[in-house]
């Protein structure tokens, strides 16, 4: 009985997964496809599918098609690991991964214990998403590769521009317990401490990551401490919540964030009814005036019903094919050795560059608001009739930091 | 002092009203059928759902009417077609059967919506702050939301303790033979308390719907704190659980308030322990812990007090 | 008196039968010695590592469930703490280089859910019934809360990653590969399934038993049934270290997702569907919802809508669980009259497939229509393309369906005659059923 329920049981997992003759180059896209985060991941499978559409239509990478192979995490760790094991025996040797910083973690650390233990069947981690600074610093690898700008690096551009705006005065910190959260509230601090002196921070909070179901009396603490800016790295339910009881009281303040932009943050502050009060530290906005971003824009939107989230996963394609075409091979350490220190022109506009001493990707930064639209702004965000409006840009070179990462090459 | 103790109460009364609303059909469900429905949030979704799609065509009032009609009918089928076969296995198979029931709507809601957040709005009419106190907004929608509470607990006690029919669910609740023998179909009566502990779930999804987020993973996100509610409250009492919300929402609401700290209390842990757990426990702040301050409750009621606050029997 | 006297402590077993004990478990080793030989993918090697874990898992879950009638929400709390000893210990003892091989270190784990086991066990086990399932689901939220409170320990949502290849080697196993992993595993599951059924042949194993079917039984002959809980309980929550170590040596990582309330509640369904009420029940069930869990999402996009129908079908037409169904024909082949009711199955099994097909053609249809609309619509679910737009398609899901269901009602109803009279016929013959 159980002999044979185990060869059943192989044999269904087993499906397709013989390795075939490399005639497409795979790309593992790992990330939850059900599950409470699936909503964003599909929209990065549906960016990636259409990023391979793209260079397909140019003849694929070295002539061999590109395609994007769905692998559902379902947000947890141990089943990425599965899946990561998965794809490889499927002949995978890239793979791409967003969403969750321990997912990531954990991503890193077995794509380099593999590489280290099967040597000639390297794996390459991209990482379109995951902003734990750990990642290019204590904890970098030679095997990963992040195109997202990490959260340190968000918040100094954010601070880059704050420092130049006398009106914010009390600053409070609201963030997710988790590591994330963390992070950028220590941050932010440092931060501001040195930037702007004079900034008060009247508050600093951490609130348990998607438990919230009222936050009246955060805002009410909010409130009660006089800020004038809140900065939150929050995201999905907490953001949309947190926005949705400030409206609610009737809180006046400016909102400093990292994700307004992701699914459901623009219709959360439309119902909030916070004109140019929200804004974004981000790598780009369909609204910057770039020609080609801009028809990008067009094409994906005309095929999808969202926009373009992540202008780091078109940097992140278009810069493996041009890396695999400089190296002229796709195996992936010669192509790990191409991106190395690679420039770039990037989706939005200016240069960017894959630094070599922590493969973390550097590229200009936006600062952007949410709000009502003028001729300038053509596209607007899940329906709601606003759209981002471009605030600030910090340059590439304003956004570098040093980092601390002891890089072990093969 | 004074502002911080106003609006924390009345931050914690409209969150705890808000628990009660999402809390009273499991309570009808759970401390009277018994049955440990894991599925209750995923009919509470439902509901947000219905209710977001019916506003679409004929506006929100007719919404707040047809999808807990709705939501109950599908409930009452549940119970008639799947819990009554499972029933005579036992508690453990119900409640796997709602799991898996779970699971299904989960998916199904995903296939119909989508995966994305709706736009979900608050209707017009109550689109307005009510009052406002030491310059914070208390809206209209959520005095409405208080007061459906309200009406829901104090209607369920009228039914239950003063109607025909209140008198006959209770009696089959505890002696089902004898009210068979009366020539009652307690079937029905069971189906009949499915059906409206599920309506009063959709009740709560359509009212919650546009006041929080109404998206696919709503009924994940809430996860077990309704069970709290009612087994603190004590199973089988309906004025057990209305405390028990209140008493929830209230500690949660005042410990968000609080910063204080072992450290704060103490001072700073000296550098030799820094990089030691001991320094997590330290520089916890009680705004930190507020959230997850309902299951110690929880725990310590049922070492202290197994029958909960208010309730008459071991649970 | 005499009868509780036979079924309270078994006869010792005639040399037939403990021949045939013990050629099952050496059937057991072999089977386990040449499986990794048929499937040498990395894949493959880790879902069986996996399954073994899940299988240790589920057994000492159904301790608790099956054996001592205690509904729990927070098993994976004794696991995934177990895990976190265990990647911590691996830290420990590769940063100190003692001499401490890899394949000891699941007993930490195992020693780890032993201890809060029985720090946490005491007051939770005093009733059974909801109090114990709702202490249980209230010290599992509030565990995997504080474990992303306390980073030093856990490492926050990031969790605390090792290298188990950095342990002390005996006999130069480096344990970097799969294979050796796999192997490894494989003799932890073994080990500890057979401590587990001796358990279960045990005096104390007999008297969980009592404590499930009569506890105030049990108290008149004199023992206290929060004894045996809080015993039980221990030797599920070692079991499950054991378990939540092995997983954590075969990932090299150990975060809060172990101690969370997905990882309670698939434990409780793998015990469930496999069926409670027998000791290879978990198994079964582990088995099957391992491989559900890991390969039907490669299948079809709305695997959670067809996981969530396969548990209801289950829990409805199948109440002793996978087991419970194979076990249901034992006094019939036992009379030898299961060769009536094998025809009617087959009868059945046309309809029913076809009513199966049915639904899943018409699912995957109208999911394709609302989730890729725009997209082409010639689609492949389940490894089969067909055009999703088809007209005929549709007329085929829904004949299959209504059709299919038509049918399957009748003939049903003939197998159930037909077991009838199999059955009948078996207790003539004098087979117990």
């Amino acid at each position: 009985m159980r002999k044979l329920a185990m060869i059943a049981a192989v044999a269904l997992p087993m499906f397709g997964t013989a390795a075939f003759a490399q005639e497409t180059v795979k790309i593992g896209y790992i990330d939850p496809l059900s599950g409470g985060g699936a909503s964003v991941g599909e929209v990065g499978y549906k960016t990636f599918q259409f990023l391979a559409d793209e260079l397909n239509a140019k003849g694929g990478i070295l002539g061999k098609k590109v395609e994007i192979v769905p692998l559902d995490n379902k947000t947890n760790p141990q089943e990425s690991l599965i899946q990561a094991q998965k794809a490889i025996d499927a002949g995978v040797r890239y793979v791409t991964q967003g969403n969750g910083s321990s997912v990531a973690g954990a991503l890193s650390d077995f794509v380099t214990k593999f590489n280290d233990r099967n040597p000639g069947k390297e794996v390459l981690y991209f990482n379109y998403a995951a902003v734990d600074p750990v990642l290019t610093n204590d904890k970098c690898s030679f095997w990963h590769f992040r195109w997202d700008a990490n959260s340190d690096i968000k918040m100094e551009a954010l601070t880059n521009y704050m420092k130049g705006v006398p009106a914010i005065k009390k600053v409070y910190l609201i963030n997710q317990d988790y590591s994330f959260g963390e992070s950028v509230r220590t941050t932010a601090k440092k931060m501001l401490a040195s930037k702007r002196p004079d900034i008060q921070v009247v508050g600093d909070e951490l609130h348990p990551l998607l438990k919230i179901t009222d936050f009246a009396p955060y805002i009410a603490k909010i409130k009660a401490s006089g800020a004038d800016s809140v900065i939150t790295g929050n995201w999905g339910q907490d953001f949309a919540l947190l926005l949705k009881a400030a409206a609610d009281a009737g809180l006046k303040v400016n909102w400093y964030t990292y994700y307004a932009g992701g699914t459901g943050g623009p219709t959360a502050v439309k119902q909030a009814n916070l004109n140019h009060q929200v804004f974004q530290v981000g790598e780009g906005i369909p609204n910057i005036d770039h020609k080609p971003s801009q028809e990008f824009e067009k094409a994906l939107r005309a095929k999808y019903d969202f926009s373009l989230f992540y202008p780091r996963a078109v940097n992140e394609m278009r810069m493996f094919a041009a890396a695999a075409e400089k190296a002229k091979s796709l195996d992936p350490v010669k192509v790990a050795a191409a991106l190395e220190g690679m420039e770039w022109d990037v989706f939005n506009g200016g240069k960017g560059v894959m630094r070599k001493s922590d493969h973390q990707f550097f590229q200009p930064m936006y600062i952007s608001s949410l709000g009502e639209r003028s001729e300038k702004e053509p596209f607007d965000e899940e329906k709601t009739g606003w759209g981002w409006k471009m605030v600030a840009k910090i340059d590439t070179a304003a956004t570098e930091l040093p980092t601390t990462c002891k890089m072990e090459r093969p | 002092m004074l502002e911080l103790i106003v609006i924390s109460t009345l931050n914690g009364v409209l969150f705890g009203m808000l628990l009660f609303l999402m809390a009273s059909g499991l309570t009808v469900i759970f401390s009277m059928l018994g049955v440990l429905n894991f599925a209750h949030a995923s009919f509470y979704m439902l509901g947000a759902f219905f209710g977001f799609q019916i506003s679409r065509w004929v506006g929100f009032w007719p919404a707040l009417l047809i999808a807990p009609l709705l939501a109950g009918a599908i409930g009452a089928g549940v119970e008639r077609y799947g819990l009554r076969r499972v029933h005579k296995n036992g508690h453990v198979a119900e409640l796997l059967f709602t799991f898996g029931l779970a699971f299904a709507i989960e998916e199904i809601v995903q296939i119909i919506w989508g995966k994305s957040p709706v736009d979900f709005r608050v209707p017009p009419l109550l689109d307005f702050p009510a009052f406002t106190i030491f310059s914070t907004n208390y809206p209209a929608f959520k005095m409405f939301m208080l007061a459906v509470s309200i009406v829901i607990f104090v209607g369920l006690l009228v039914v239950l303790k003063k109607t025909r029919i209140g008198l006959i669910v209770q009696a089959a609740l505890t002696h089902p033979h004898m009210v068979g023998h009366l020539g009652h179909n307690v079937g029905r009566i069971f189906m009949l308390v499915f059906g409206v502990g599920t309506a009063l779930a959709a009740v709560a999804g359509v009212i919650a719907g546009p006041a929080l987020v109404t998206q696919s993973n709503m009924a994940g996100l809430l996860g077990p704190i309704l069970f709290v509610v009612v087994v603190v409250g004590g199973l089988g009492s309906l004025p057990g659980a209305f405390v028990a919300s209140l008493l929830i929402g209230l500690v949660q609401t005042f410990a968000v308030s609080m910063n204080g700290s072992l450290a704060g209390a103490f001072g700073p842990l000296s550098p030799d322990y820094a990089a030691t757990w001991l320094s997590d426990i330290w520089n916890v702040t009680i705004a930190q812990i507020a959230p997850i301050m309902p299951y110690l409750l929880l725990v310590l009621i049922l070492i202290f007090r197994p029958m909960g606050l208010l309730g008459t029997r071991d649970t | 008196m005499s009868d509780l006297a036979s079924s309270a402590a078994p006869p010792l077993p005639a040399a037939a039968d403990k021949l045939k004990f013990y050629g099952l478990w050496l059937a057991v080793i072999v089977a386990l010695l040449v499986l990794p030989k048929l499937f040498s993918s990395g894949g493959s090697l880790t879902t069986f590592s996996l399954i073994g874990i899940s299988i240790i898992f589920a057994l000492s879950y159904n301790i608790l469930l099956g054996q001592t009638g205690m509904l729990s929400f927070g098993h994976a709390v004794y696991y995934g703490l177990g895990g976190f000893l265990a990647i911590h210990a691996i830290n420990i003892v590769a940063k100190n280089k003692f001499a401490i091989p890899l394949p000891v270190i699941p007993l930490i784990g195992g020693l780890t859910g032993l201890v809060f086991a029985a720090l946490l066990g005491w007051v939770s086990t005093r009733r059974s019934g909801t109090a114990f399932a709702m202490i249980s689901l209230g010290l599992a939220e509030l565990v995997a809360s504080s474990a992303l409170i306390l980073r030093t320990f856990f490492g926050g949502e990031a969790g605390v990653s090792a290298n188990r290849t950095k342990v002390f080697r005996l006999f130069d196993w480096s344990f970097g590969p799969q294979i050796q992993i796999y192997y490894l595993v494989a003799a932890w599951t073994l080990l500890a399934v057979l401590a587990m059924y001796a358990l279960t042949r045990t005096p104390l194993g007999r008297m969980c038993n009592a404590v499930r079917d009569n506890p105030e039984r049990v108290q008149f002959v004199g023992y206290d049934p929060h004894v045996i809980r809080y015993l039980a309980f221990c030797f599920s929550g070692f079991f499950a270290g054991i378990a939540g170590a092995l997983a954590a040596i075969n990932f090299e990582i150990a975060n809060s997702a172990y101690l969370g309330a997905v990882q309670s509640g698939t434990v409780l369904f793998a015990t469930y569907i496999g069926g409670i009420g027998f000791f290879i029940g978990p198994i079964v069930g582990a088995i099957f919802v391992t491989i559900l869990s890991l390969g039907l999402s490669d299948l079809t996009p709305v695997w959670q809508l067809y996981f969530g129908l396969i548990f209801i079908a289950v829990v409805m037409y199948a109440p002793g669980g996978l087991t419970g169904l194979l076990m249901m024909h034992r006094p019939l082949l036992r009379a030898g009259t299961l060769t009536r009711v094998l025809p009617s199955y087959a009868v059945a099994f046309v309809p029913t497939l076809a009513m199966i097909t049915g639904l899943m053609l018409a699912i995957e249809t109208i999911v394709h229509f609302t989730v890729n609309p725009g997209d082409d619509s010639h689609i492949k679910s389940f490894g089969i393309p067909f055009d999703a737009a088809s007209p005929y398609i549709w007329a085929m899901a829904a004949m299959l369906i209504f059709g299919g269901f038509y049918l399957s009602r009748k003939t049903w109803t003939r197998v159930a005659q037909a077991w009838d009279e199999a059955l009948s016929s078996a207790r003539d013959k004098g087979v117990a059923a």
